[in-house]
């Protein structure tokens, strides 16, 4: 009898539990998209494989803040990057940027393939000229003896 | 045997390439502020909250700067050697409490000794934000004329201070 009035009680309050739809995380969905955008591009200098979209650590809550401030006060992309170069150095940034401290950083790899590239035709030219050794009358002769000797064997 | 030297050789460098890159310390990021005016603010100070700081008041010293916060296991670390530092008395020794609840931190400094001239609370860590700090504790020393002249990241060590800070204060004093 028990069990049945819980029974009832557990229906009649099924008007009261309806779910809601969930609340947007922000104000302004467009407006955090591009604070995630950005944030993405930003290094997190306290865990420094994450960036500051991926890392929770309170730091990286105040910077993205902070990039959310600037966004809501009218700051463009590169301004916001700038803020963070002159506080943290070209480090926060996950793409380096083009200059002359940064060449070889951006050209070593191509470096590297054509000393390869350079290495492996050396070594093939020298395989091809090493190929072509004139032979004198005798060696031609003791070749061609060998040759069908080992010919006659086969059969 | 010779065809296998230049592999080998090769292999030795990057052996040794990679090497040295392990005994550097990625944290350890060159901050962009040497050579530059140490960012201005205006803080409340931790103990007289009614009073502020402001590194203007500084101006014409070499000063040092410490962040720190009672929540840091290295600033307890370092905090003897700040101690010293402060004992030595070649420079005003200022603290910027980072993140803090200033119960929190007039505690801390009960317990453990108080070797800042002050400190201003930085609560909202946003003044620290414009000192690039990312690993407390950090250090800063300040010329005569604002200007950052060499910054620490992470806990000093009594090394680091005699033969980094305290030759260089030495050095700026004098100029």
């Amino acid at each position: 009898m028990a069990r049945l009035g819980v029974l009832i009680m557990l229906f009649a309050l099924g008007p009261w539990a309806h779910a809601k739809e969930a609340a947007p995380a922000a104000e302004d969905p467009e407006l955090e998209q591009r604070v995630m955008a950005l944030s993405a591009e930003l290094r997190c200098l306290v865990c420094q494989n994450q960036s500051l979209a991926d890392s929770n650590a309170p730091l990286a809550v105040d910077l993205r803040n902070q990039v959310r401030e600037q966004m809501k006060q009218g700051a463009s992309d590169p301004d916001i990057v700038d803020f963070m170069v002159a506080r943290y150095g070209d480090f926060v940034l996950f793409r380096p940027p083009f200059k002359w401290t940064t060449l070889l950083l951006w050209f070593g790899p191509l470096l590297l393939l054509a000393a390869g590239l350079a290495a492996l035709f050396y070594r093939l030219k020298r395989r091809r000229t090493a190929a072509d050794v004139e032979l004198t009358e005798a060696e031609r002769e003791r070749a061609v003896k060998l040759l069908a000797e080992s010919e006659t064997e086969r059969q | 045997m010779t065809r296998y030297l230049l592999p080998f050789g090769i292999f030795a460098v990057l052996v040794a390439l990679l090497g040295f890159g392990l005994t550097l310390n990625p944290r350890e990021v060159p901050s962009p502020l040497i050579g530059k005016p140490a960012p201005q603010f205006s803080l409340p100070q931790l103990q007289a909250v009614d009073k502020r700081f402001s590194p203007k008041e500084m101006s014409g010293k070499v000063w040092i700067l410490n962040v720190w916060a009672s929540w840091c296991p290295p600033c307890l670390l370092e905090h003897p050697v700040i101690t010293e530092l402060a004992r030595m008395k070649i420079a005003p020794v200022i603290g910027l409490n980072y993140k803090d609840r200033p119960e929190d931190a007039m505690t801390w400094l009960r317990r453990n000794g108080d070797p800042f001239e002050l400190s201003a609370s930085d609560i909202a860590g946003r003044i620290a934000i414009d000192y690039g700090v990312y690993g407390v504790p950090e250090t800063y020393v300040i010329d005569k004329g604002g200007v950052i002249r060499y910054k620490r990241i992470g806990p000093l060590t009594p090394e680091i201070m005699k033969q980094k800070i305290v030759p260089l204060v030495q050095e700026l004093d004098r100029g």
